[in-house]
């Protein structure tokens, strides 16, 4: 037993987040909120040749997963510098298109970053307007879809896949892409959340009230000291579930990195005060995703029935 | 990574399922509160002993089967999935004993372990005072020095178990010029037996006597029972208080033997859907905290400290262990109010944990300085 990343793997992160860093993720988000996809493909692009994509699509593809370990690492990278676009559906359809006719066609070009697959949860696919190949969760190639239908995180654009179009042929993996993309929007939360409170504990450090920082008062750190104990309670059940893989495993660790994460959201929104309360602080880009992805792929309710189902 | 056990963790488990299924008590014992069920339980440790169960991760020549962090997790996971009845030698075995392989003398090790692990001599801690619980450096007892050894006068008070223990361990001021107030103490044991010493019980909550006072008058100690130097008492306190917080005070074998004891209790009331989250929260909590727990061992097999992340661990199972109970008595409807349950009892039980071992309060004060880099506030 070795319940630890390895060296390798935390420098894969490590890179991650300095490629992140150096970019201007910030600029991308809203770029990308705005239906400007530019920077965000640009962004995407660089992270396809750090070797993102390539984690989730089989070697015979051109890929070198699925290696759940390493997209844990590189989607809590993700979530913590709040990159835009359906990374969790393409990862997610890689998945399900590895069984089937089209995996030639699509998975090489997924892996190589060229290629934005959506696919739909439910009534709405994120980000359609971005993605070369749309999918439906019952393994259809939806033509098309509707009109916008705007997000609570404006960077998540929602839209209803059209009717008709073909069924993908093969095996497609229904369940186990629905797996992945839960388990990928846990590592994605749990970024999201360590973001949240990395920039809320600078915050509390130089904001001063009553002639002291407020991050001085018992208050404000027991509610800080709580936000840190729930993510770096969600991250082993992240790479527990990275392991195995097991429905009841990931859902565990959905539930719990979704709720840390969007409890660091509400904690983020206090202790900024009104500030927190504006969109032009970058705060709002995580502040807003925290909720949405809470509840994606697999509500706290549904993940804990399947706990216990288990 | 890897959450695979060697094959030799695996022989170990089964020698260790074996031995338990043939010998836990079918019946619970009385609990350890009672003068009954602390004799009992001073049986049950003896017999552990016998076969070199009671102390597992211990070199042998104390008792134990020199086994590694994984190796103790395992045996754990294992005693609590058997139903084991609770360890009435755990404030020495957990509290006492990793200080005295840290600090103690070759001659203690040799005198106060092995009867340590018989259960033949059970210990009673003794650190808190009337006016001095989580803020340990404000204690006032004192130890004079005497010819031979020390006297020892004051009171220490919620000492876990002092009223059917042997001996007794705690800080005490032995220097009152100290400049600073953690500066200026000493570490010694001390037998609850001695003359001058006077113990009170005292009444948990359930009325049974848990926890005591101590009344020290003049209590003779001898040089040979000072752990480390005298006037280093605090900071070999503090090691002893991290590993009470950190991997060894609460196994996460035991959470998981809960958590699945509260899903039969769940799917045996007809699974209340109202019910169903919290119950599902109990399961997945059980798994963070072996998980949590597993990262950690790791990190110390690879050499690493654990430090303030220590803090992480108590908070967490304090107030798992609650939400637990509180849980599993919702689920038991008006059963749940009754005293003399096994659900009751672990209920009361943990109310303790957010209050001992340092309370949440300074735990979190610890996670948001020490972890997260933010301003002291007032404590010294």
């Amino acid at each position: 037993m070795r319940f630890q990343l390895t060296d390798e793997q935390q420098d894969f992160g490590r890179s991650l987040d300095a490629l992140l860093t150096a970019s201007d993720t910030p600029l991308a988000v809203r770029s990308w909120a705005a239906g400007d996809h530019a920077p965000g493909r640009a962004l995407w692009m660089r992270l396809a040749e750090a070797g993102v994509f390539a984690l989730a699509v089989p070697e015979a593809y051109e890929g070198v997963g699925p290696l759940p370990v390493e997209l844990a690492v590189a989607y809590v990278a993700l979530g913590r510098h709040g990159v835009p676009g359906p990374l969790v559906e393409t990862a997610a359809a890689a998945v399900l298109l590895a069984g089937t006719p089209a995996a030639k066609e699509w998975l090489p070009r997924i892996a190589a970053g060229e290629a934005l697959v959506t696919l739909a949860e439910g009534p709405y696919a994120l980000d359609a307007d971005a993605a070369d190949l749309l999918l439906t969760r019952e393994g259809r190639i939806a033509p098309g879809h509707g009109p916008l239908r705007p997000s609570a995180d404006p960077a998540r654009r929602l839209f209803a896949p059209t009717e008709g179009g073909e069924l993908l042929g093969g095996t497609p993996a229904l369940s186990a892409a629905r797996d992945m993309a839960a388990f990928l929007t846990a590592a994605q939360s749990l970024g999201v959340g360590l973001a949240l409170l990395d920039r809320t504990v600078a915050y509390v450090k130089q904001r001063t009230q009553f002639g002291t920082q407020i991050g001085a008062f018992q208050a404000v750190k027991h509610r800080l000291a709580d936000t840190l104990l729930a993510l770096e309670f969600a991250r082993p059940l992240l790479y527990g579930a990275a392991l195995t893989m097991a429905p009841a495993d990931i859902a565990a660790a959905k539930v719990t990195a979704g709720e840390a994460a969007y409890r660091a959201a509400r904690t983020a929104l206090q202790l900024h005060g009104a500030v927190g309360y504006t969109e032009e602080l970058d705060l709002s880009l995580w502040l807003r995703k925290a909720r949405p992805l809470r509840d994606a792929w697999g509500t706290p309710s549904a993940c804990r029935a399947t706990v216990l189902t288990a | 990574m890897d959450l695979t056990h060697t094959p030799d963790e695996d022989a170990f488990r089964a020698e260790a399922r074996e031995w338990l299924t043939a010998n836990v008590p079918s019946e619970p014992l009385p609990s350890l509160e009672t003068e009954e069920g602390f004799a009992a339980h001073r049986e049950w440790e003896g017999r552990l002993a016998t076969d070199r169960w009671s102390v597992v991760n211990w070199p042998a020549e104390y008792g134990g089967r020199g086994a590694d962090i994984f190796r103790w997790l395992v045996f754990e996971e294992e005693y609590y999935r058997a139903g084991g009845p609770g360890r009435v030698s755990q404030n020495g075995i957990n509290l006492l004993a990793p200080t005295l392989f840290d600090y103690a003398t070759d001659e203690q090790r040799a005198r106060v372990l092995p009867p340590m692990a018989s259960g033949e001599v059970i210990w009673a801690q003794a650190w808190s005072e009337p006016e001095s619980g989580s803020d340990l450096a404000s204690l006032r007892s004192t130890a004079v020095r005497t010819e031979g050894g020390w006297l020892l006068s004051g009171q220490k008070t919620w000492s876990s178990r002092a009223a059917f223990a042997d001996r007794a361990f705690g800080i005490f001021r032995t220097d009152p010029e100290a400049p600073k107030p953690h500066q200026g103490l000493t570490y010694l044991m001390f037998d609850l037996k001695a003359p001058g010493v006077t113990v009170r019980p005292i009444g948990r909550l359930d009325g049974k006597p848990a926890f005591a006072e101590l009344f020290l008058d003049q209590v003779f100690v001898p040089d040979e029972d000072v752990i480390g130097e005298p006037g280093q008492g605090w900071r070999i306190a503090m090691s002893t208080t991290g590993n009470e917080r950190g991997l060894t005070l609460r196994s996460p074998g035991r959470f998981l033997a809960a958590a699945d004891r509260l899903t039969a209790l769940w799917r045996a009331q007809g699974e209340d859907v109202t019910l169903r989250d919290r119950v599902a929260d109990a399961v997945i909590g059980a798994r963070a905290y072996q998980l949590f727990t597993y990262a950690n061992a790791s990190r110390f097999a690879a050499g690493e400290t654990i430090g303030a992340e220590s803090s992480l661990n108590k908070v967490f199972w304090s107030e798992y262990d609650i939400a637990l109970h509180e849980t599993a008595l919702e689920l038991l409807g008006t059963d749940g109010e009754l005293a003399d349950t096994a659900w009751s009892e672990g209920y009361v039980f943990s109310l303790s944990g957010p209050i001992y071992a340092g309370t949440n309060e300074i735990q979190r004060d610890i996670i948001a300085e020490r972890l997260l880099g933010l301003p002291r506030g007032r404590r010294a």
